[in-house]
């Protein structure tokens, strides 16, 4: 393998080669891709039979994933915001939502909208299964936003505010997107982990990748099989968005060193 | 306020708040009767020693002391049009704390400044006027790391002024031409020595044609050999444009060059004020000598 002296920070500390034809990210995708066409090739039987029952769940999985992300990115920067706002009840807000919201398992907490508030209003599964995922993660992000905002010098709001921005101005131009270059690493992070949380809205019965797995082993009791595949496709979607992740942060970082 | 006078301050205070544990000695700690206190000894044998030592780190932790801080202590002076004054003095004398009290980067606790007539210190002042009469540069430049060196200088005509991109563009070109950065427009900060980058912040502060411009040791984070490119920039400032300027710096060479006056500051007073050559070569005051024997 041909080497290059470089003097750019790599040297000190390692970013992942991108050149590398076996790097990590490339055995396990290419790795599982391979692991079901080698199943249901070999024994179609079983696998290309569960292969054909699971798309329905992968788009169901898909789509809440989708949505909650982006509603809880929402939440999240309008929380990350009231963590570090100046006025004291705003702050206070956000800092309970963020603690008790925290604080509270995920599953008790789909639960709680569905069944709990479904007494007072019927929430749609698949909205509450949204709703319930999108409160949780934006708990999470605000806590990583309002850290990514704060990891950025204060000369840098300084110089804003002596330029004649207001302080608004100065948020919206100077600090977030730098902000945006930081947090991308730990907001990938959570990405993949509400990704993979998302199967826990199977008990409300939404039919999602894990639900049809289970759907369909409940008439063959082939669970070894099914389950199998099912690890494995989640495992392709979660990569699958680790790359998506990679991407963004090779272009954000394609400008500045 | 004559004419001549820039800007004014007059009796500027600002205070700050330090809050520090005291220390109790043993000794003062009241011990309820009938228990011995044992003085200095923090080793404890027994359950009521374990108590009374106990007692004594609660108060400990409720003697905190307020005690103030003067960073600026009745600091009052004139600057005229033109003018370009040299602020000096040791590390902690105020003088930074007085340059960002001028563009309200920090708050008076008492006493009002002046830009030609508008109050900086005056809580109902629109403080982005000021800040657009100021410009400011900074030690550590605080370029904005993810904007090319254009659109650093770009940026606030067209966020504060709301002025057209091209026209911006072509002035922010205009700008890096005059220090000398023509051909790094497209350069990232990240990418630019620390004397490019010092220029381009000085650019960036011209962006918005302030009447004013305040340096707060501008040289002092920059290599050597870079230090008189910045300097150069800074004169012909003075020299082409007649820029009103206060320069917070101990450089010597600059003064001598193109400060009107020198303010020596001390523990948040000023000292001494005389022209450059009077205050580095023939000193009034002992403080002052005492100051230049350090840096000379």
């Amino acid at each position: 393998m041909k080497r290059e002296v470089s003097t750019d920070d790599s040297t000190l500390i390692p970013r992942r080669d991108e050149r590398d034809i076996f790097s990590a990210w490339k055995i396990s995708f290419f790795g599982a891709i391979g692991l079901i066409i080698f199943l249901v090739i070999y024994k179609p039987n079983p696998y290309a039979r569960i292969l054909l029952f699971l798309p329905d769940g992968v788009l169901r999985t898909f789509q809440v994933t989708v949505f909650a992300i982006l509603l809880a990115l929402v939440i999240g920067l309008i929380a990350g915001l009231g963590r570090i706002s100046k006025i004291k009840i705003i702050n206070k807000i956000a800092t309970i939502y963020v603690e008790v919201v925290r604080g509270i398992p995920l599953l008790v907490q789909i639960f709680y909208i569905y069944y709990a508030l479904g007494r007072i209003v019927r929430i749609p599964d698949i909205a509450s299964a949204i709703i319930a995922m999108s409160v949780c993660y934006g708990a999470y992000l605000a806590e990583i936003i309002r850290a990514g905002i704060q990891s950025i010098p204060l000369g840098q709001m300084e110089a804003a505010l002596a330029l004649g921005l207001s302080r608004r101005q100065a948020m919206r131009h100077i600090i977030l997107p730098q902000t945006i270059k930081v947090i991308l690493p730990p907001l990938g992070n959570e990405f993949i982990a509400l990704l993979k949380d998302s199967s826990l809205v199977s008990i409300l019965a939404v039919s999602d990748l894990l639900r049809r797995g289970r759907e369909f082993a409940a008439h063959t009791f082939e669970y070894f099989e099914t389950l199998t595949i099912v690890a494995l496709v989640y495992l392709i979607l979660t990569l699958f968005f680790s790359w998506l992740v990679g991407l963004m942060e090779a272009r954000l970082n394609r400008n500045v060193r | 306020m004559s004419d001549n006078v820039k800007i004014r301050i007059e009796k500027a205070t600002k205070v700050f708040n330090v809050y520090e544990r005291k220390r109790t000695e043993p000794e003062e700690i009241s011990v309820p009767r009938g228990h011995a206190a044992v003085p200095g000894r923090r080793t404890v044998a027994s359950g009521v020693q374990a108590a009374v030592s106990g007692l004594q780190e609660r108060r400990d932790r409720k003697k905190i002391r307020r005690s103030k801080l003067y960073a600026l202590k009745n600091v009052s002076m004139n600057v005229n049009r033109g003018e370009v004054v040299l602020v000096i003095g040791p590390s902690g004398s105020g003088k930074s704390t007085l340059l960002r009290c001028i563009n309200h980067l920090e708050e008076l606790t008492d006493g009002s400044i002046w830009i030609d007539d508008i109050c900086v210190t005056d809580p109902d002042t629109d403080i982005r006027k000021v800040r657009e009469e100021a410009g400011m540069v900074f030690q550590s430049f605080n370029l904005f790391p993810h904007l090319d060196a254009l659109s650093n200088i770009a940026l606030a005509p067209i966020v504060v002024k709301g002025m057209p991109r091209p026209e911006a563009n072509k002035r922010a070109r205009m700008l890096l031409k005059r220090v000398g950065l023509e051909d790094k427009e497209h350069s990232y900060p990240g990418q630019l020595s620390g004397g490019q980058q010092q220029r381009v912040a000085i650019a960036r502060a011209l962006a918005m044609e302030p009447h004013v411009m305040l340096f707060d040791e501008p040289t002092s984070a920059l290599d050597p050999e870079m230090i008189k490119e910045v300097l150069d920039v800074m004169l012909a400032l003075t020299e082409e444009e007649g820029m009103t300027m206060v320069v917070v710096s101990h450089e010597m060479g600059f003064a001598k060059a193109a400060a009107s006056r020198v303010v020596f500051m001390d523990e948040g007073e000023i000292v001494e004020v005389g022209s450059p050559d009077k205050l580095f070569n023939n000193p009034d005051e002992e403080r002052t000598k005492r100051f230049l024997e350090h840096i000379l």
